[in-house]
C-alpha cells in the first residue's frame, strides 16, 4: 500500500523504501497504536461527521483487522491472489475502491481503514528520519525542506533565493562525519 | 479525605499566562501565594532544546506539549438537538496544560482590540440599528473600554518585547502601522521582525490594491531584549517551529522567559505542578470563597485554604471550574437564564492557498516565525461600512504563514488526487512556490444564544466529574462574514501573480475535528448586569467577591483578533483593582 | 584559709577578669564580641571568604554546620561544623585558635588541617579580620552536628604528612601592599590573594596540589570544570573584558560576554554577589593588572577536515543560540570567540556541550539561561569535531580535541552526579 500511495521514481524512493512502513510498526507498537492519552471511555455511538472519530477500536486493531479483510478481499476476488501479487493498476483499482467505499471489507470499515493508512503513511514519508520513515531524508531532499535546522536569520531577508544548505535531520547529517580528502 | 494544608494569602489556579502575572503582582504586593498547576513545569533548555525542538511529528502530530483528552476532554455537538460525544482526539482546538500554559507554545501573536469591540452592542446599534442584528445574537458591552485598558496593553507588550509598528500614536496615524488601531500611548518595545519573501510580496501587492499593510504585532523578538522584570530574551532565528513547540532559544515571549525567572526568586512564592484542582470551596451560604482542593498524582485529595482566590485556569477550564464548583447559576438556554457558560465562541477562520510559477518564485516556507506576517485590518470589526453586506463582525486578514513543515504544509493545486505518482510529482513541484498561511482569514465569532457550554449528562473524566458540554455551530452571519473576507483575501493573492488562488470558505456544520486556533472565549463573562454575566467589569465574581477570574472566559463575544493581548491587558487591569482596592477593602467592588 | 588558696583565687580571678574583656577597655584595644560593627565588618568579610559555601551541607542545609564532602585530587574532605555548637562546632576555641585555624592551617587539637582549607590564601588575612570574622560566627546558633572530617584514602589520612606540605607549599607570609599602587588596586590585590582565595581554583597545581606560583590565577582543571585563566591574557584570560565587565560578572553572575556556570555561579550567589561594587572593582583592577602568558598559535586550517565536520554540527546545532560568527547573545548566551572557557584545557566545553549546563540567576540578572546537553544525541567524534571546530574559529586557536578525550569526559561525568 505504501508502494501505491507514494510509488518509487527516478528522483525519489517510493513509500516502502523510505521506511514507511518500518515507521507505522513502531508507532503502533507505541503508545500512538494503543490510543494512549485519547480519551477511550464509552459509550461509544456513531455521530456526526463534525464530531470526529468515535470508535473504540485502537489503532492496532484497526491495522490488524483492516490487512486481515483486505487480504480476505483480494483473495476471494476476482484475481485470487493476495494484495501484494496484484499489479499495481489492481492495487489501485482496490485503494480507491476503499476510500470511496465501494469497496466493502469484511469486520472492517474500508473508508476508515484508508484514511488511517494513507494518513500514516505519509506522515512517514515526511517525519523526522529518527522514526525509521523518511529513510536519508529523501522526501525533504525531494521537496527542498532543510530539516531540523534552528537558525535561519542570514537568510530572511535573501528574497527569491534557494536556500542552499542539506537537510539535517535529529540524528545529523552526512557533513557531520569528516570526509576524508 | 482530603488533608488541609497551611493558610495562604493567595491560591491561584494555573500557572500560564494569567497566573504568571496574577502570581507576579500579588507576590510583589507581599502577600503568600501559591499557584496550583495540573500541568508539568515547563522549562527552556530541558523540555524544548534546540536539538530536539524542531520535531514535527513529536509535537505537531502527536501533541506532546498538549493536555491528553484522558486527562480531561469535553463533549461536543453542534445543535442542542443533537447528541454530544466526547471529543476523543483534538481537533479544532488545542489545550494547554504545563507551567507556561498556552504561552509555551503560542505563536505569540499579540494584538489589541479595536474601541469599538468593546461596546460593541452599543457601537453596532447605533451604527446600523438593532435589526440589523440576528435575533438570537448575544452580544454585550464588555463593561470595560480600551482607553481604560490602553496602560495595561502597554504594560504586556513590554513585558513581552512585541515587535511591531505603532500605527496609531496617542491619534496621530503611523505610515507602516494599522491605522485602525486604537491610540496607544507609545511605540512597540521593539522594532518589527524582518519579513520573509511571501510575506512581503504579500504587502506590496495588498498596497498597490489601496491597503494598508503593516507587520503583525509580534511575541518573536526582532533582537535581544530586556524587559522590565530584568528578565531577557534573544533574537528570533526564524526557525519556523514555532506555533504547537516551545521555543529553544529563548526569543518567544512566554512566562517562562519573562515572568518565571523573577517570580521563583520571590520567597512567598509557591508553585506546584501535577496537581489538579478539582474544586473551588465555599462556605455554606456560598458567598465566599474558602480555597480550593486539588489531587496530586496519586490520586490523593488536598485542600489549599486562601482568602482570595484566583481562577486562571484557560477559558474552558474557567468555566467548567465553576460549574463543578456551584458557583454562579449555570445557563439555561431554553429559559435563558444564568450565566455560567453563556456566550461561548470560538474563531471563523478561513484560508487561501496560491500556487505560483516556481522558475520565478522561491518562498522557503521553512523560513518563518509564529507571529511573521503582514496584515490588513481594513475589514476588520466594524472598520468598514457592514450594510450593503448584510452582517457583522470582520478579521484581520494576512500572509501569516508560520511554517514549511512538511507533513502539514505541503499543499498541491486542487484536482491533485490525494495520492500515488500525481500526488508525489505535484508536492515536488509545488512545496517552495505555494502558499498557505494557515490563519490567514482570522474572522470574529460573535455570540448566540444556543451557542454555550454546560455539564454533560453522560460522559465523565478518570475523576468521575462530568465533562463540559460544549453546544456551538456556525451562524449565517459569520458564513457570510467569511465568504466576503475570504474573496477579499484571494484577489491579493492574485495580485501578487499566483497562477492559481484556492478560496478555502469556513463552512457549517462547526466541525471539532478541524483546527481553528484555541482562541475560546466566554462562558464566564465581564459586564455591568449580573443577569447577563458572571463577573464585574474588575473580573471579580457577582456571586463570590473573593474569587476573581482571569482569561478569555470573560470575553461577552469574540473579536477579529487573536485573545492573548486582550487576556493579558484584562488581567493587569483586575490585579490593579485588587492591589489598590480590594486588598485595602475586601468585598464587591462594583454594587451593580 | 591558707594563704596559698587566697592566692590562687586572686590569680585565677584577675586571669578571668583579664579573659572577661570587660567594656571599660582602653582605646586601641581590639573590638569586643559584642560590637555590631565589628560583627557586620566580620559578616561582610565571611561573605567575601565564602566560608558558609564549603562549611554548609546542601542536603543538610543548616548554614555553616559542616558535613559538606569537597573533592580533591587526592580524595574527599568534608568541612567542618563552624558553629558555635561546644561539642561539634568551635564554641570553645579561643580566638587565638581560631585564628590558628584559618591562617596556619592548624586544628585547636594540634592537628593540621588539609588545605581543602584554603588557609594558604587566608594567611594573608590580617589578624584583625580573621577576629571579625570569628566575632560574626560567634553569633550565629550553635547546630548540633558531629562531622567526620577526614575520609581520605591511606596515605592521605595521616594529617601528620601535611607537615611535610606546609614545608613545601605554605608560604605563611603575610600580604605585603604594593605603595607604587593605588588602594583600590591593594584592596583588590588584598581581597583575591587573601580571603577571595581565587587561586583555589584558577591557580594551577603540582602533583602533591600545592600552587604552582609563578603561574598564579592561569587555570585549573577542578571537579569536572576548567576554572579559567582570569589574568589579563587577551586569548585565554580576561584580557578583552573592560574593568566593568568583570565587576559585572561577579555581582550579576553574567556579562555580555560569559555566565557563571558550575562552582563559579555557587561562587556568585553566595558570595561576590554580595560584594560591594568598590571591592568589585577593586579585585577587577588587580586582576587586569596580572600580565599575561600565553603566546600566539597558528588555528587549525578552516578546510581540515575535522573543523569541516565541526563547522556542520556549528550551524546546524549551536547557531541558533550562538550564532554563526559566535557572538552568543550579550548577557544571555556566551560568546565564544575569545572565551577564557574556550581558549583553555577543554573541560569546562566538553561538559557543557555533554551535560549543559544552568547559569545563575541573580538579583540584577534573573534569567538564568541554560544551556541543553548533547551526549545523548552526539558521538564521540562528533562532540570531539564540533569542540575543535570552537577552539579554532573566529581568533580561537587551541589544541584540538580527540574522540578519546570525549570518552574519558564522559566517563568521568558518569561518576558525578553534578
Amino acid at each position: 500500500m505504501a508502494d501505491r500511495f507514494i510509488p518509487p521514481d527516478s528522483q525519489t524512493l517510493g513509500g516502502k523504501d523510505a521506511g514507511c512502513v518500518v515507521f507505522i510498526d513502531r508507532q503502533l507498537a507505541g503508545g500512538y497504536g494503543r490510543r494512549e492519552g485519547l480519551y477511550v471511555r464509552g459509550p461509544f455511538e456513531k455521530g456526526a461527521k463534525s464530531q470526529g472519530q468515535q470508535s473504540s477500536q485502537t489503532l492496532r486493531e484497526l491495522y490488524r483487522t483492516g490487512l486481515a479483510s483486505l487480504e480476505q478481499y483480494c483473495r476471494s476476488g476476482k484475481a485470487g491472489r493476495s494484495f501484494a501479487q496484484l499489479t499495481a493498476e489492481q492495487q489501485d483499482e482496490i485503494l480507491h475502491g476503499l476510500e470511496d467505499s465501494s469497496v466493502q471489507l469484511e469486520g472492517a470499515e474500508s473508508s476508515t481503514f484508508f484514511e488511517q493508512v494513507l494518513k500514516d503513511v505519509q506522515q512517514g514519508f515526511f517525519a523526522d528520519p529518527i522514526y525509521g520513515g523518511n529513510h536519508e531524508m529523501c522526501s525533504w531532499k525531494m521537496i527542498g525542506f532543510p530539516g531540523a535546522r534552528y537558525d535561519y536569520s542570514d537568510w530572511v531577508g535573501r528574497h527569491n533565493e534557494r536556500y542552499p544548505f542539506p537537510p539535517v535531520s535529529i540524528a545529523g547529517r552526512d557533513d557531520w562525519t569528516p570526509h576524508k580528502g | 479525605m482530603a488533608r488541609k494544608l497551611p493558610h495562604k494569602d493567595v491560591v491561584i489556579v494555573g500557572l500560564g499566562w494569567t497566573g504568571s502575572i496574577a502570581a507576579y503582582e500579588l507576590a510583589d504586593a507581599g502577600l503568600d501565594v501559591v499557584a496550583i498547576e495540573r500541568g508539568p513545569w515547563r522549562d527552556t533548555a530541558t523540555d524544548y532544546a534546540p536539538n530536539f525542538a524542531q520535531d514535527e511529528l513529536r509535537y505537531r502530530i502527536r501533541h506532546e506539549l498538549f493536555l491528553r483528552p484522558d486527562q480531561t476532554t469535553f463533549t461536543f455537538r453542534n445543535k442542542m438537538s443533537d447528541t454530544a460525544l466526547p471529543i476523543r482526539t483534538w481537533g479544532a482546538f488545542m489545550p494547554p496544560n504545563g507551567v507556561g500554559g498556552g504561552g509555551v507554545h503560542w505563536n505569540g501573536e499579540t494584538w489589541r482590540f479595536l474601541p469599538s469591540d468593546f461596546v460593541l452592542r452599543t457601537h453596532l446599534i447605533q451604527r446600523y440599528g438593532a435589526r440589523f442584528l440576528p435575533q438570537d445574537m448575544t452580544i454585550q458591552d464588555w463593561g470595560v473600554t480600551y482607553e481604560e485598558l490602553e496602560a495595561h496593553y502597554d504594560r504586556f507588550e513590554y513585558l513581552c518585547g512585541i515587535s511591531g509598528t505603532a500605527g496609531n500614536l496617542q491619534g496621530r496615524i503611523q505610515p507602516g502601522g494599522n491605522p485602525f488601531e486604537g491610540p496607544r500611548s507609545r511605540p512597540y518595545p521593539n522594532p518589527a521582525q524582518q519579513q520573509p519573501f511571501s510575506h512581503a510580496l504579500f504587502a506590496k501587492a495588498a498596497q498597490e490594491l489601496g491597503y494598508k499593510p503593516f507587520p503583525q504585532p509580534s511575541g518573536n523578538m526582532s533582537k535581544a531584549y530586556r524587559n522590565p522584570l530584568g528578565v531577557r530574551l534573544g533574537p528570533c532565528t526564524y526557525c519556523g517551529f514555532c506555533e504547537w513547540f516551545g521555543c529553544a532559544n529563548y526569543s518567544k515571549s512566554s512566562p517562562q522567559t519573562t515572568i518565571l525567572p523573577v517570580l521563583v526568586r520571590k520567597p512567598n512564592f509557591q508553585a506546584r505542578d501535577n496537581s489538579e484542582v478539582t474544586r473551588i470551596n465555599t462556605d455554606p451560604d456560598g458567598k465566599r470563597a474558602t480555597g480550593v482542593t486539588f489531587v496530586d498524582t496519586r490520586g490523593e485529595e488536598w485542600e489549599q485554604p486562601a482568602d482570595l482566590v484566583i481562577l486562571a485556569a484557560y477559558t474552558i477550564f474557567n468555566v467548567q471550574l465553576l460549574l463543578l464548583s456551584g458557583i454562579g447559576a449555570p445557563y439555561d438556554p431554553i429559559a435563558n437564564r444564568g450565566v455560567i457558560g453563556r456566550n461561548f465562541t470560538h474563531q471563523t477562520i478561513s484560508d487561501v492557498t496560491s500556487f505560483f510559477d516556481k522558475s520565478r518564485f522561491v518562498f522557503n516556507p521553512f523560513i518563518a516565525s509564529g507571529a511573521i506576517g503582514m496584515c490588513i485590518d481594513e475589514f476588520n470589526g466594524d472598520n468598514f461600512d457592514h450594510g450593503p453586506h448584510g452582517f457583522v463582525g470582520g478579521g484581520y486578514m494576512g500572509q501569516v504563514q508560520t511554517n514549511g513543515r512538511p507533513i502539514e504544509t505541503t499543499p498541491v493545486p486542487p484536482g491533485t488526487p490525494r495520492w500515488g505518482a500525481k500526488w508525489k510529482q505535484a508536492v515536488r513541484d509545488n512545496y517552495l512556490s505555494a502558499l498557505k498561511p494557515g490563519t490567514g482569514v482570522h474572522g470574529s465569532m460573535y455570540s448566540y444564544r444556543d451557542v454555550y457550554v454546560d455539564l454533560d449528562p453522560v460522559y465523565r473524566d478518570r475523576l468521575n466529574r462530568p465533562l463540559l458540554r460544549i453546544t456551538m455551530d456556525f451562524h449565517d452571519n459569520e458564513l457570510k462574514q467569511n465568504l466576503f473576507l475570504t474573496d477579499k483575501f484571494a484577489e491579493i493573492f492574485r495580485a501578487m501573480g499566483a497562477q492559481q488562488v484556492v478560496k478555502e470558505y469556513r463552512k457549517a456544520p462547526y466541525d471539532i475535528t478541524k483546527y481553528q486556533t484555541t482562541h475560546l472565549c466566554g462562558g464566564a463573562v465581564m459586564g455591568e448586569d449580573p443577569r447577563t454575566s458572571a463577573l464585574n467589569r474588575y473580573l471579580q465574581s457577582w456571586d463570590v467577591p473573593n474569587l476573581f477570574v482571569l482569561g478569555a472566559s470573560a470575553f461577552p463575544q469574540n473579536a477579529g483578533y487573536n485573545p492573548t493581548g486582550t487576556v493579558a491587558a484584562l488581567a493587569y487591569w483586575s490585579l490593579e483593582a485588587i492591589r489598590n482596592r480590594y486588598l485595602k477593602e475586601p468585598g464587591p467592588l462594583v454594587h451593580a | 584559709m591558707p594563704d596559698a588558696r587566697y592566692k590562687a583565687l586572686y590569680v585565677s580571678a584577675a586571669l578571668m577578669l583579664a579573659a572577661c574583656r570587660f567594656p571599660a577597655v582602653q582605646a586601641g584595644d581590639p573590638p569586643t564580641a559584642q560590637d555590631f560593627t565589628e560583627i557586620e565588618r566580620g559578616r561582610y568579610l565571611t561573605t567575601v571568604a565564602d566560608c558558609v559555601a564549603c562549611h554548609t551541607d546542601p542536603d543538610d542545609g543548616r548554614p555553616f554546620a559542616g558535613g559538606r564532602p569537597i573533592e580533591t585530587p587526592f580524595g574527599t574532605v568534608v568541612s567542618a561544623n563552624i558553629t558555635p555548637d561546644r561539642e561539634t562546632g568551635i564554641g570553645t576555641w579561643t580566638g587565638r585558635q581560631f585564628d590558628q585555624a584559618v591562617r596556619q592551617g592548624k586544628r585547636a587539637d594540634g592537628k593540621r588541617l588539609y588545605p581543602a582549607m584554603p588557609y594558604v590564601y587566608y594567611t594573608k588575612m590580617s589578624e584583625v579580620d580573621v577576629r571579625a570574622i570569628r566575632a560574626y560566627l560567634g553569633t550565629l546558633p550553635p547546630v548540633h552536628h558531629e562531622v567526620e572530617t577526614n575520609r581520605l584514602p591511606f596515605p592521605f589520612n595521616i594529617r601528620w604528612g601535611m607537615r611535610l606540605w606546609n614545608a613545601l607549599y605554605f608560604d605563611s607570609s603575610p600580604f605585603k601592599s604594593d605603595p607604587s599602587r593605588s588602594s583600590s588596586w591593594n584592596r583588590g590585590a588584598y581581597l583575591v590573594q587573601g580571603p577571595g582565595h581565587c587561586g583555589s581554583c584558577h591557580t594551577p597545581k603540582g602533583i602533591l596540589g600545592g600552587d604552582k606560583v609563578k603561574r598564579a590565577l592561569q587555570g585549573y582543571s577542578l571537579q569536572g570544570w576548567f576554572a579559567p585563566d582570569i589574568t589579563a591574557d587577551s586569548r585565554r584570560g580576561l584580557g578583552q573584558w573592560s574593568l566593568e565587565d568583570i565587576s559585572q560578572f561577579l555581582k550579576n553572575g553574567h556579562n555580555r560576554y560569559a555566565g557563571a556556570a558550575g562552582p563559579m555561579a555557587e561562587e556568585v550567589m553566595h558570595s561576590s554577589s554580595k560584594m560591594t561594587d568598590a571591592d568589585l572593582t577593586a579585585i577587577a583592577q588587580y586582576l587586569q593588572d596580572m600580565p599575561g602568558h600565553s603566546t600566539a598559535r597558528q588555528p587549525l586550517a578552516a578546510g581540515d577536515p575535522r573543523m569541516k565536520a565541526g563547522g556542520a554540527i556549528y550551524q546546524d546545532l549551536c547557531a541558533a543560540c550562538h550564532h554563526q560568527d559566535g557572538s552568543g547573545v550579550p548577557f544571555l548566551i556566551p560568546n565564544l570567540r575569545a572565551a577564557a572557557s574556550v581558549e583553555a584545557q577543554p573541560t569546562s566545553v566538553l561538559r557543557v556541550i555533554i551535560r549543559g549546563t544552568r547559569t545563575v540567576g541573580t538579583q540584577n540578572e534573573p534569567t538564568a539561561p541554560a544551556m541543553p546537553g548533547f551526549g545523548w544525541q552526539l558521538k564521540d567524534e562528533q562532540i570531539a569535531n564540533v569542540t575543535t571546530y570552537i577552539r579554532n574559529s573566529w581568533g580561537n586557536a587551541v589544541p584540538s580535541v580527540g574522540a578519546d578525550d570525549v570518552r574519558k569526559a564522559r566517563e568521568e561525568l558518569q561518576a558525578r552526579s553534578e
